[in-house]
């Protein structure tokens, strides 16, 4: 666990980076730091590693304060990942990766056993070993940063911005590869971004910072979307939180209506013998051989935003549901979705008013 | 002396005896120890005063007035001024060749550091290296094309302006320029003026490979078999390269 305690950052020209910070990173977990440019989420994270000293308060990892160690041992403890990766161009890839090994006296042949077993992980080609980060791209380089700062296995990482130098679907990747990566390792992880969608993504939690180096709001994507503590939150979350928040909700709990009940506007649902869907038949829409295409289905375990998405899409207003086996086991008309949304509103505003 | 009427001096044999005192390969054994000696004390000056104000930022007006200073010092007059206060000999002219070679040398060692990228320097630190593993293994190694440079631009400098040393006594190919102009013998005077130019050539040919050697080929390009358009490197170029002109 990473505890600020009370941390305010002036720098000299007087400018409050941070101020007054109280904040508990749970360990094993991704923290994300997000706000508007400038709000101090770089020097909150540089702070941790104290590669910038608080102006006063502490900082505590695991409750040890962490001006009480040797600021370069601690380092080495702690994984860095700076913007831009910040490689080291005349190195090969393999000897940045191996940088933190190599400090702490691993030998040659042990750290770029390392080196390639970390490449592996973070999903680069062994080829890639001894060329030079010139040589690679954008998204690659940053997979080498990430590597490098896992290479001595260090308990917590601080991530400043490291999807942010690559375009939207290499990022897309890339956060999937890092989920994925962390649900192995289990790190104590502080990310900083600019990025809510990326914050709502890939955080456990989320620290939401204003102009100032204020703390606006520290909580769970879900309560960030759902119940934004103030205007700012809800300004900077962002006007479709609403239909976002819908992400953290399955469809178990929506209740289907029969595959064959009445429909108000004629459209029939076609089945092939083992009972997958095909389309919709009816007024206005295609044949019982050449259906309109259903757009989709979901399953139990999909997300209600899924389920929302699929039935104002769909070319008749329903969203059919199927079984492991994809066979079609009921509708949810938009209207009934609607209600049972409405429902699980008011449901959650109770159980918060009564806890 | 046997220089013929029909020989030039540069293609008679009988000067390009080995070990005869006086043959241009002797000249050339002496001319090669004086520049040297000068480059290699004005290094150990020049080179870790530009590293302490490259990786400080520390009194780099020091290192941008030795730049302009050194262009400014006519070297003969310093020679001549070095002589009233040391007398003939080694020295003074040892002395005026180490003046000559610092400005390009802590210049260039100053920029090099200068240009080094911050964010590598930050993700040094951030990984736990300590300031003096920051300098050896990041930062010197990001400057080796600039610190090369100058340090090249020295050699080529001193090479050609070793030939002082005869003014004030000493051997070297100087000697070829001082005697042929006291004998009107032209063409020895050319041969001294070939000499040091084909060495100056040479000397910077075999700095050329001792750069390509050290330089790692992730910062001087030789990597790149595609040009990468992310990546912000240092720029692997050679600013001022030394020009070949005799002083
Ligand atoms: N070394 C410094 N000296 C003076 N002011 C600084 C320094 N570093 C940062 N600041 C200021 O402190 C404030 C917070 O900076 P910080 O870098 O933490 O912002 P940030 O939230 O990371 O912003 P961004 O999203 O743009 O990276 C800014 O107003 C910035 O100008
Ligand atoms: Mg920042």
């Amino acid at each position: 666990m990473i505890t600020f305690d009370g941390v305010r950052k002036v720098f000299p020209d007087g400018t409050v980076a941070v101020d007054n910070l109280d904040l508990e990173l749970p360990t094993g977990k991704i923290t994300v730091f997000v706000g508007p440019s400038g709000c101090g989420k770089t020097t909150s994270l540089r702070m941790i590693n104290r590669m910038i000293e608080p102006t006063s308060g502490r900082i505590l990892i695991d409750g040890d304060d962490v001006t009480s160690q040797d600021d370069a041992l601690l380092r080495r403890r702690i994984g860095y990942v700076i913007q831009h990766a910040g490689l080291f161009p005349h190195r090969t890839i393999a000897e940045n990766i191996a940088t933190v090994p190599h400090l702490n006296g691993v030998n040659k042949k042990k750290a770029r056993a390392v080196a390639l077993e970390l490449m592996d992980r973070v999903g680069l080609d062994e080829s890639m070993a001894d060329r030079y980060p010139v040589q690679l791209s954008g998204g690659q380089q940053q997979r080498v940063g990430v590597a490098r700062a896992l290479a001595a296995d260090p308990p917590v990482m601080l991530m400043d911005e490291p999807f942010s130098a690559v375009d939207p679907i290499v990022r897309e990747v890339l956060q999937a590869e890092f989920l994925r990566i962390q649900g192995e390792l289990g790190k104590t992880i502080a990310l900083v971004t600019h990025d809510i969608d990326e914050a709502i993504k890939i955080g456990d939690m989320v620290a939401v910072f204003r102009q100032g180096g204020h703390l606006a709001q520290f909580a769970t994507p879900q309560e960030l979307l759902e119940r934004p503590a103030n205007d700012f939150v809800a300004d900077f979350v962002g006007r479709d939180r609403g239909f976002r928040s819908l992400s953290f909700d399955t469809a178990a709990a929506l209740e289907v209506d029969d595959l064959f009940s009445v429909a108000t506007g004629g459209e029939v649902l076609v089945l092939d013998g083992a009972g997958h869907p095909h389309g919709w038949t009816g007024p206005g829409l295609g044949s019982t051989s050449n259906p309109t295409p259903l757009g989709g289905t979901f399953v139990t375990g999909d997300s209600l935003r899924l389920v929302t998405d699929l039935a104002i899409s769909s070319p008749v207003g329903i969203a059919v549901r199927v079984d492991e086996t994809g066979r079609a086991d009921g509708v949810l008309r938009h209207d009934s979705l609607v209600r049972q949304l409405n429902a699980r509103r008011r449901r959650r505003a109770e159980a918060e008013s009564t806890s | 002396m046997s220089t013929t009427q029909e020989t030039p001096y540069l293609f008679d044999p009988a000067n390009w005896e080995f070990g005869a005192a006086g043959s241009i390969p002797s000249f050339i054994v002496t001319h090669l120890y004086y520049t040297g000696l000068a480059l290699a004390i004005a290094i150990l000056i020049a080179v870790p005063v530009g590293l302490y104000i490259g990786h400080t930022g520390r009194l780099a007006f020091v290192a941008i007035n030795a730049g302009n200073a050194g262009r400014a010092l006519p070297t003969l007059g310093l020679v001549s001024l070095l002589v009233t206060m040391f007398g003939l000999g080694l020295i003074p002219a040892l002395i005026a060749l180490v003046i000559l070679a610092i400005p390009p040398i802590l210049t260039s060692t100053y920029a090099g550091l200068r240009a080094v990228d911050r964010a590598a320097v930050d993700a040094a630190k951030g990984m736990g290296m300590r300031e003096l593993g920051i300098l050896l293994r990041v930062e010197i190694p990001m400057a080796l094309p600039l610190i090369i440079s100058g340090l090249r631009s020295a050699a080529l400098q001193v090479v050609a302006t070793a030939t002082v040393a005869a003014y004030v006594g000493l051997g070297g190919l100087g000697r070829l320029l001082v005697d042929g102009l006291a004998l009107n013998q032209y063409d020895r005077v050319v041969a001294g003026a070939v000499v040091v130019a084909v060495l100056a050539i040479v000397i910077d040919l075999v700095a050329e490979g001792i750069q390509r050697l050290v330089v790692s080929p992730g910062i001087s390009g030789r990597a790149l078999t595609r040009p990468s358009k992310s990546f912000p490197t240092v720029s692997p170029t050679q600013p001022r390269a030394g020009t070949a002109s005799a002083g």
